[in-house]
């Protein structure tokens, strides 16, 4: 009797751990589909576009009547474009922050301002777009005497304070984690704190501070709708940051709205979506390796 | 020795003019959101459906529709989160197969909001046809979702200390016994908050529910959860860009902007709250 009841007991563990296991591996499955859905829904458009033409065409005109054309060179050099001009703003003043918060302010300052970062992270990227709209574009068409402000500036700016959040938590939690032992050994020698923090905390904390940058252009390499209300979404090839661009996010929400199911253009749709699923992942797995490193070094 | 203090003080305000920089940053847009959409706040604005083409009325089905794709998101969501971190942080052991979930985890979070968008289309919309619905968009949602709630709850679980577990173990108690009575209790109240920040943050997301359910306009609320809907991230992109009077509708569009701010940040507000509060019951 009690064999048997221990025997149940022992079978009622294994299937709860078992039902856990299953929540468990869910994530790789969810992963795994993505990938295998958008690969699926891609591979139609490739019987009909090149590969080639795919990645190298400068000219996306689906719909053309005389020959449609799928390239998306012009598409992924405009993500590039802002992508890389929101970092180089939000880089800098981001580790600013991040140093500042960990080096110099009070705990009481800290504890102010993290939650105001919070906020910042937790503003929905449409009401950032909208900003884009309302706010900077007519200060930028005021400022560079453009006819209209919603350019790749506009974007750049916006995706800027968008990464910033991610950039400056990261790299605080990486600079917070420096051992105490490397700046008192540093000021012990003479150093300022100026100089413990240029020279000893932040070569010390790179690996973080990079993964944040990593995790930052993630974000905004796939962000859409900021993208596609503040920067224009004309279709030419850009050719600087005044000019109106779309970038691949912006052009999948515009197009995916109208196109026909099943046709070439909304394959190729998809086959955007897999560039950009392919594009976030190598730049996450890159982070994470980076960040995993340090966290084994740290132990 | 003076220079070096003269470099210092001057780097110092650099870093500190970061800062400035960034909350004034937030700061103008929070007062431009604010004090441009608190006019066009009203009992009316808050409860009537838009009229005459949008141009008037209110966004009542934009906020029921928000409310109902919020629920869909976590009744997927918040169990699944809850029961995925129990796994890693209860039962699962340092192995290959661990490591692969959790670098999934971090990857899914990393995804880009659209392809999951089209990853509804695909699988919810056309595969398991739920059409163009609150379902398919709050599944969506909910998947977007799960990453952080299993962070979340993985965090709140982490805050348990052993000995709760050992002191049922020692007791006699089997393996989900001790997590049932001892962890669970201790961790729930974490798991919530954690999961609401999850949440919140999927409320405001438009990218994903632009395909897979909201609609331009409806002048009647969703009657099942297979039916179209309106949601206040996605008016506000329509009355922000899309609308054939943009500058007439503005004020409009920026009381949704402030309606969906105070949405979001009010529900994250609860659970910074929340936290705090815990946190300090916890201690004493």
């Amino acid at each position: 009797m009690i064999k048997k009841k221990r025997n149940w007991i022992r079978l009622r563990e294994s299937a709860i751990r078992a039902f856990f296991f299953l929540n468990g591996i869910m994530a790789i499955f969810v992963l795994i589909g993505i990938f295998g859905l958008l690969l699926y829904t891609s591979i139609p458009a490739f019987r009909e576009v090149n590969i080639k033409d795919f990645f190298a065409g400068r000219n996306w005109d689906p719909t053309s009547p005389l020959k449609a054309e799928y390239g998306i060179l012009s598409m992924m050099v405009s993500t590039f474009m802002v992508t890389a001009c929101a970092l180089a703003i939000a880089v800098p003043v981001g580790v600013g922050v991040a140093a500042y918060l960990s080096d110099v302010a009070h705990w009481r300052v800290r504890e102010i301002v993290k939650p105001a970062i919070e906020v910042l992270a937790g503003i929905p990227s449409v009401v950032i777009g909208f900003l884009g709209i309302v706010l900077l574009g007519p200060l930028i068409s005021k400022i560079f005497n453009t006819s209209s402000g919603l350019n790749a500036l506009n974007g750049c700016l916006l995706l800027a304070t968008m990464a910033l959040p991610t950039i400056i938590s990261i790299s605080e939690d990486s600079l917070n984690a420096v051992p105490q032992a490397y700046s008192e050994a540093s000021l012990a020698l003479g150093a300022s704190r100026w100089q413990t923090l240029v020279r000893v905390r932040i070569p010390a904390a790179l690996s973080g501070i990079i993964a944040s940058v990593m995790l930052g252009m993630g974000r905004a390499i796939g962000e859409t709708m900021t993208v596609l209300m503040a920067t224009g979404n004309a279709r030419a090839f850009p050719h600087g940051l005044l000019d109106s661009i779309r970038t691949m996010t912006a052009n999948i929400a515009i197009e995916l709205g109208e196109v026909p199911y099943f046709t070439t253009h909304y394959y190729a749709l998809f086959a955007i979506g897999l560039v950009l699923f392919l594009m976030t992942f190598l730049v996450n797995l890159i982070a994470d390796i980076i960040l995993h490193k340090y966290q084994e070094r740290e132990l | 020795m003076k220079k070096k203090k003269i470099i210092q003080f001057l780097g110092f305000l650099a870093l500190r003019a970061c800062l400035y920089f960034v909350l004034a940053v937030l700061l103008f847009f929070l007062y431009d959101i604010g004090s441009k959409g608190g006019g066009a706040i009203s009992w009316e604005f808050l409860t009537k459906a838009p009229r005459r083409g949008m141009t008037q009325g209110g966004i009542f089905p934009a906020i029921m529709g928000t409310f109902l794709v919020t629920i869909v998101t976590a009744i997927l969501a918040v169990p699944l989160g809850m029961f995925a971190a129990i796994y890693l942080n209860e039962y699962a052991r340092q192995s290959k197969l661990t490591r692969i979930i959790r670098l999934s985890i971090r990857n899914l979070s990393g995804v880009p909001s659209i392809v999951y968008g089209l990853f509804g289309v695909i699988l919810f919309v056309n595969i398991l046809k739920f059409g163009t619905s609150i379902l398919s968009a709050g599944l969506t949602l909910g998947l977007l979702t799960l990453p952080w709630t299993i962070t979340a709850s993985e965090e709140a679980l982490k805050t348990v200390p052993n000995s709760y577990r050992e002191g049922a173990l020692a007791l006699g108690a089997t393996k989900w016994q001790s997590i049932r009575t001892n962890v669970l209790p201790y961790a729930l109240p974490g798991i919530l908050t954690g999961t609401v920040l999850g949440i919140a943050r999927a409320a405001g997301e438009t990218a994903p529910i632009m395909f897979t359910g909201a609609a331009f306009y409806l002048p009647y609320l969703p009657k099942s959860l297979g039916d179209q809907f309106m949601a206040l991230p996605y008016h506000l992109y329509i009355m922000a860009t899309q609308h054939h009077d943009i500058s007439l509708v503005r004020p409009l569009a920026y009381g949704t902007a402030l309606v969906l701010i105070a949405l979001v940040l009010g529900m994250n507000m609860a659970a910074i709250i929340l936290r705090f509060r815990l946190r300090r019951r916890k201690r004493g």
